[in-house]
């Protein structure tokens, strides 16, 4: 009999001590919990979002899993032919589903801006703050029919208003529309995006929004194919098209070649060749992209 | 003189259940230790099977489809695994990988080993088309109770890549069998 009551006693003391103690583990699991796949966080456009380095992706930055926070900053720069691009910010993820980060881009005129009128390296400065939120899918499980899936906006404020104003640019802030899907087909080590984007930006907003030929938003496309060479290394090209609002000036679609290296979990590198068309009367402007992205 | 016993035990006791495993899965793991954990809960002793080594489960309905993906045709990627023999020493390395993980260890404290390795070196050969039929449960049934949340099966996915990647199985022949993976998500994670 007291053997019983003592098993009993075992039985009550394990079921009152698991109903109490069940969660404690999930509450002692880091927040940054880090459990991301490596490179499924992708590298960050020049606007702060989560992509490629032009075409922004349905991947959501940081290395967060489902039920983590991460973090993830960047800084990249594009040395064109007669400018220099430099562009850095931060971003915050949640639970791999919603991404809201910042960015601020520098674009120095160099000598082009003795000849533009604005002196020597007059540089136009553009803060973007960019929202994203994964509505279904995932990048690398579920089926390949069903691609991450994401929807977010690019919030864009010129700090050069007056100039872009001169230059017959409609507005100096502006906003993006944006939706992608992205898929890491992994039986062939591939990775596609496909994203459309409203817009009225002139060079990516650095030239102002709207323009004397065109005031509205425009529907344009922007992809990337890329190439899992390597657990660490993807190799890939990408093509991003562009309203051509200013009558002044004319702008096409940007493009590039890449190479992405994750040095760690925590880094990546990115190396391309960038083709971002004329600028401001300009020849085509071509030159070398390197970013480095630190992520948790 | 029983009742005090059981109260020096209750630090053990506290541990154990505190051990998320313990609560996922029955039958509880060989006490390692002097204490009977079995006849302190007044259990039966689960008996390994004198042949295989395994410990007895309940029935179940056997099918090959319950491997959870349309095998490969052909003997390529067989080859690429290096065979049953390959496929041996991939699972044997990964459970040794899965259980040396901080990340993951706790998931299969409960687990009996020996039929953990048969039925993965078995999936993995029905898969990859080395020969092999497959006799475990469905995807959903084998991981219902293991509570398993994305983040440990990523470093399930780093654990089987990291072992794939000693064997020397190309970078391409690892992610063509990942893909006949990557969709069983939806059955293995449950929270």
């Amino acid at each position: 009999m007291v053997v019983c009551l003592s098993r009993v006693r075992h039985w009550v003391i394990a079921a009152v001590l698991a109903v109490l103690l069940a969660p404690a583990p999930v509450l002692a699991d880091p927040v940054i919990d880090g459990g991301k796949l490596l490179l499924t966080n992708a590298v960050t456009t020049i606007e702060g979002s989560a992509g490629g380095g032009l075409s922004s992706w349905a991947t959501i930055p940081g290395m967060e899993t489902d039920h983590g926070v991460g973090l993830s900053g960047f800084a990249t720069g594009l040395a064109l032919r007669d400018f220099r691009l430099e562009a850095h910010g931060v971003a915050l993820a949640l639970h791999d589903r919603v991404a809201i980060s910042y960015a601020r881009q520098n674009f120095d005129t160099l000598s082009a801006g003795i000849a533009l009128g604005l002196g020597h390296g007059y540089t136009f400065q553009q803060d973007i703050v960019a929202a994203r939120v994964r509505l279904a899918g995932d990048l690398v499980y579920g089926p390949d029919w069903l691609p991450a899936i994401s929807i977010g906006a690019d919030f864009k404020h010129n700090l050069n208003g007056a100039v872009v104003r001169l230059v017959g640019a409609q507005q100096s802030a502006g906003s993006d529309l944006v939706i992608s899907a992205t898929k890491l087909l992994l039986a062939h080590s591939v990775l596609i995006d496909t994203t459309f984007r409203l817009t009225k930006a002139n060079q990516f907003g650095l030239l102002g929004f709207g323009g004397d030929r065109s005031t509205a938003r425009h529907g344009e496309f922007e992809g990337a194919i890329g190439y899992q060479l390597a657990r660490r290394l993807v190799i890939g090209g990408e093509w991003r098209s562009r309203p051509d609002n200013l009558g002044f000036a004319r702008e096409t679609a940007a493009h590039d070649l890449f190479a992405a290296w994750a040095v760690g979990r925590h880094a990546t590198l990115t190396a391309a060749w960038v083709d971002i068309g004329p600028v401001a009367t300009f020849r085509p402007q071509r030159g070398a992209y390197l970013s480095v992205q630190l992520a948790c | 003189m029983l009742k005090n016993r059981s109260l020096n035990l209750w630090p053990i006791a506290l541990l154990l259940v505190a051990t998320p495993a313990f609560a996922q899965q029955a039958p509880a793991p060989a006490p390692s230790g002097s204490v009977d954990w079995f006849a302190e809960f007044g259990v039966p002793k689960p008996q390994r099977d004198p042949i295989t080594g395994e410990l007895p489960v309940k029935p179940y309905a056997q099918a090959d489809a319950n491997a959870g993906a349309v095998p490969f045709s052909g003997d390529a990627m067989a080859r690429a695994f290096g065979g049953q023999p390959g496929l041996h020493r991939l699972v044997d390395r990964s459970v040794q990988l899965y259980d040396a993980d901080p990340a993951i260890k706790g998931i299969f404290a409960a687990t009996d080993h020996v039929r953990l390795r048969r039925l993965l070196f078995e999936q993995f050969c029905h898969i990859l088309n080395a020969g092999c039929h497959y006799s475990g449960r469905t995807m959903r049934e084998a991981h219902s109770q293991l509570g398993l949340r994305s983040r440990e099966l990523n470093a399930l996915v780093v654990d089987l890549q990291r072992a794939m990647t000693e064997s020397q199985i190309p970078f391409a022949a690892q992610n063509r069998f990942l893909a006949k993976l990557a969709p069983m998500k939806h059955d293995v994670v449950t929270r």
